[in-house]
C-alpha cells in the first residue's frame, strides 16, 4: 500500500490543553480512512492538523510532522494557504456562502486561485456539481441563494464546492450528521466514486457507515491513536480492548 | 403530597408577584418613554400649525429664509442637513469600516479591547468641544491644505470651485464624519464578530488568505447589518447640532460647492429660536423641528430593522 499522508509524532494544543499525543499514522492513497472515537477524543483536532486548519483557532499549535507526497506540510517555509488549496475540507455543519449564488459558491475557490475565464468557470461548476451528485436538483436554479438549499444539498454544494479546486486530499468532519438517511447514503455513494481519484479521510460517530465506506479505520481515545488497520479488521478481530468495547457501544 | 403541593404553590405565588411588579415598573418605564415621544411629536406638530397652515407644502420646496420679511422655507436647511450628512458618511464609512476590520480581524488580541475602548471614548467627548477644536485647528487647515489641492486637481467640478474661507460645507462634513466614526466602527466591529467561525473556515478551507476571507466570507455574511451601522450613523450626523453649527457657516443658501458655506436644520433652530419673535418665525422653526424629527425617526427606524435582522439571521442559525 501507498501512503499518500504520513503522521509522525504529531501533538496538538488549545493553549494549555494537550489534545492530540504523539500520533503515528499513515494514510493511504485512493482509500478512505475513517476515524472514530468517543466525543472530545480529538477527531476533528486531528484532521485539521492534517491541513493546517488546526491553527487558525486562536491559541492552537501542534508540533510534528505531517508528510503529503514526501513533504513536511510543516515545514517552515511552506504557506498553510497552499496546503488548504491541495487539501479540501468538509465541515461537519454544511456552511456554504449564504449571499453567493450556488454557482459562485462551486467556484468561490477557483476564483480566489484567479481563474476568470467564465466558460471554463462554467464548466468546472457544472462538473462539479455532477461530481457531488447535485447538479440534477440544482442546474436551473444556479444563480439562487446556496442558502436556499436544504440541509443535505447545502452538504453536496460544500462537496461541491471543495472538489472544484481539484485537491488531492479532501478531508470530511462529520459530514452525514445533519442529514437524513437518504442524503446520507447520496453522501456515502458519492465518496465510494470519489476515492478513485482522491484520497478520503471521515470522521465519523456513525459505526454502520465507518464499516460500509472505510478501507482503513483509525480508533481515537482520549487523543491518543489506539488502534489502526484495515476496516475489516477492527470490525471484526479489534486487538484492543477499548476499540471493542467502543465499535460495540460500551462506552463513548 | 399535600405539604409538596402547598410549597410548590408558595414558591409560584412569590415568584408570580415579584415577576409582577418588575413587569410593572420596567412596564411602566417604558411606556413613559413612548409617551414622552408622543408627547414631545403632538407638541411640535401643534406648535407648527401656524406654519403649515400659511406656507403650506410650499415650506419645503421653498428657499427663502428672510425673517425681515417673514417669509420661510426650510429647502436651505434640509439641504445642508443632508448633503453635510452624506458628505460625512462618504468621509467616514471607509475609516469605520478599516477600523471594525482591524479591530474584529487583524489587531493582536491584547490591543482589541484598549482600542475599541478608545475609540468609543471618543463618542463621549462634548460636540462643543469638538466644535471648538474645528473652529481653531480643523477649518484652517482644511482651508490651507487640504482645499487647495482639491480645487487644484478636482477644480473641473462644480463641487469644488469658488472661495473657501474655512467655514464651510466640507469643514461640516468633516467635522460630522470624525463624530460619527465612534458609532459606526463600534456597531459594524460588533457586527463582524458575529459572523460564525464556520464561514470563515469555509473561506480559509478553499485557501483562502486572511484578506480574502474578510472579503468573500465575512463583509458579505455581515452587510446587512454594515449597511445599518452606516444609516445609524447618518442619523446620528442628521441630528447633530453644536460642532457643526460651529463650523459650517450658517449661511441659508444652496451652493453646488462644497467650500461655501451652508446651514443645517438643526443649526438654524439652536441659532435663531431665542432671537425668534413673531409667532410665525417661532412657528417655522419648529416645523424645521418637526422635519428634522421626522426624518431621525424613519432613518434610525430603518437601520435598527436592518442590524436586528442580520443578528435574527445569525441567533437562527446557531440553534
Ligand atoms: N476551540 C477549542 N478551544 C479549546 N479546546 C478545544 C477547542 N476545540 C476542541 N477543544 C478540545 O479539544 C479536545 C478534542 O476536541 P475535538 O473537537 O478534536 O474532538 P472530537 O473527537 O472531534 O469530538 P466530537 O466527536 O464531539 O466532534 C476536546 O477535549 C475539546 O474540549
Ligand atoms: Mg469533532
Amino acid at each position: 500500500m501507498q501512503n499518500k499522508i504520513t503522521v509522525e509524532n504529531l501533538n496538538a494544543w488549545f493553549g494549555a490543553k494537550h489534545v492530540l499525543h504523539n500520533i503515528d499514522i499513515g494514510i493511504q492513497k485512493n482509500g478512505i480512512t475513517a476515524i472514530i472515537g468517543p466525543s472530545g477524543c480529538g477527531k476533528s483536532t486531528f484532521i485539521r492538523c492534517i491541513n493546517r486548519m488546526h491553527e487558525v483557532v486562536p491559541k492552537a499549535k501542534a508540533s510534528g510532522k505531517v508528510m503529503v507526497d514526501g513533504t513536511d506540510i510543516y515545514d517552515s517555509d511552506i504557506d498553510p494557504v497552499d496546503i488548504r488549496r491541495r487539501i479540501g475540507m468538509v465541515f461537519q455543519k454544511p456552511n456554504p456562502f449564504p449571499t453567493m449564488s450556488i454557482h459562485d459558491n462551486v467556484v468561490a475557490g477557483l476564483k480566489l486561485s484567479g481563474v476568470k475565464d467564465k466558460k471554463k468557470l462554467d464548466h468546472i461548476a457544472e462538473e462539479s456539481l455532477k461530481k457531488a451528485a447535485l447538479w440534477d436538483e440544482v442546474k436551473n436554479d444556479l444563480n439562487k441563494s446556496g442558502a436556499s438549499l436544504s440541509g443535505g444539498q447545502q452538504q453536496r454544494l460544500c462537496i461541491a464546492r471543495a472538489l472544484a479546486v481539484e485537491p488531492d486530499v479532501i478531508l470530511f468532519d462529520e459530514p452525514c450528521s445533519a442529514l437524513d438517511p437518504i442524503s446520507t447514503s447520496k453522501i456515502e455513494d458519492l465518496m465510494m466514486e470519489l476515492k478513485e481519484k482522491y484520497t478520503l479521510v471521515i470522521v465519523t460517530h456513525n459505526m454502520q457507515q465507518a464499516a460500509r465506506v472505510s478501507d482503513y479505520t483509525a480508533f481515537f481515545l482520549y487523543g491518543k491513536l489506539v488502534e489502526f488497520g484495515e476496516t475489516n479488521q477492527i470490525f471484526k478481530k479489534p486487538k484492543e480492548k477499548s476499540t471493542e468495547d467502543y465499535i460495540i457501544g460500551r462506552f463513548g | 403530597m399535600d405539604r409538596a403541593k402547598l410549597s410548590f404553590f408558595r414558591i409560584s405565588r412569590s415568584k408570580l408577584s415579584g415577576d409582577f411588579i418588575f413587569e410593572a415598573v420596567i412596564g411602566f418605564f417604558a411606556l413613559g418613554i413612548i409617551i414622552l415621544a408622543f408627547l414631545l411629536f403632538r407638541e411640535l406638530f401643534i406648535g407648527s400649525a401656524l406654519s403649515r397652515d400659511i406656507f403650506g407644502v410650499g415650506f419645503l420646496t421653498s428657499s427663502t429664509w428672510d425673517p425681515v420679511a417673514e417669509v420661510f422655507g426650510a429647502l436651505p436647511f434640509i439641504f445642508g442637513t443632508l448633503v453635510s450628512s452624506f458628505l460625512a458618511l462618504i468621509i467616514a464609512v471607509p475609516f469605520s469600516l478599516g477600523i471594525a476590520i482591524f479591530l474584529s480581524e487583524l489587531a493582536p488580541e491584547k490591543l482589541r479591547t484598549p482600542l475599541s475602548f478608545i475609540i468609543e471614548l471618543l463618542a463621549a467627548i462634548p460636540s462643543v468641544i469638538i466644535g471648538l477644536w474645528g473652529i481653531f485647528i480643523l477649518a484652517p487647515f482644511i482651508r490651507d491644505y487640504l482645499a487647495p489641492p482639491l480645487s487644484t486637481y478636482l477644480g473641473f467640478l462644480p463641487l469644488f470651485q469658488g472661495p473657501m474661507y474655512g467655514l464651510s460645507m466640507l469643514t461640516g462634513g468633516v467635522i460630522l464624519a470624525i463624530m460619527i466614526i465612534p458609532i459606526t466602527s463600534s456597531v459594524s466591529r460588533e457586527v463582524i464578530m458575529t459572523v460564525p467561525t464556520h464561514q470563515r473556515e469555509a473561506a480559509l478551507a478553499l485557501g483562502a488568505t486572511g484578506w480574502e476571507t474578510t472579503r468573500i466570507a465575512v463583509l458579505p455574511y455581515a452587510r446587512s447589518g454594515i449597511f445599518g451601522a452606516v444609516i445609524l450613523g447618518f442619523g446620528r450626523a442628521i441630528g447633530e447640532t453644536m460642532a457643526v453649527t460651529m463650523v459650517i457657516g450658517n449661511s441659508p443658501r444652496i451652493s453646488e460647492s462644497f467650500f461655501s458655506p451652508s446651514y443645517t436644520m438643526a443649526s438654524v433652530i439652536a441659532n435663531e429660536f431665542v432671537e425668534a419673535t413673531s409667532k410665525i418665525y417661532i412657528s417655522s422653526l419648529i416645523e424645521i423641528g418637526f422635519l428634522l424629527l421626522v426624518i431621525s425617526f424613519i432613518i434610525n427606524i430603518a437601520a435598527r430593522i436592518l442590524v436586528w435582522k442580520l443578528l435574527k439571521v445569525e441567533g437562527g442559525g446557531a440553534t
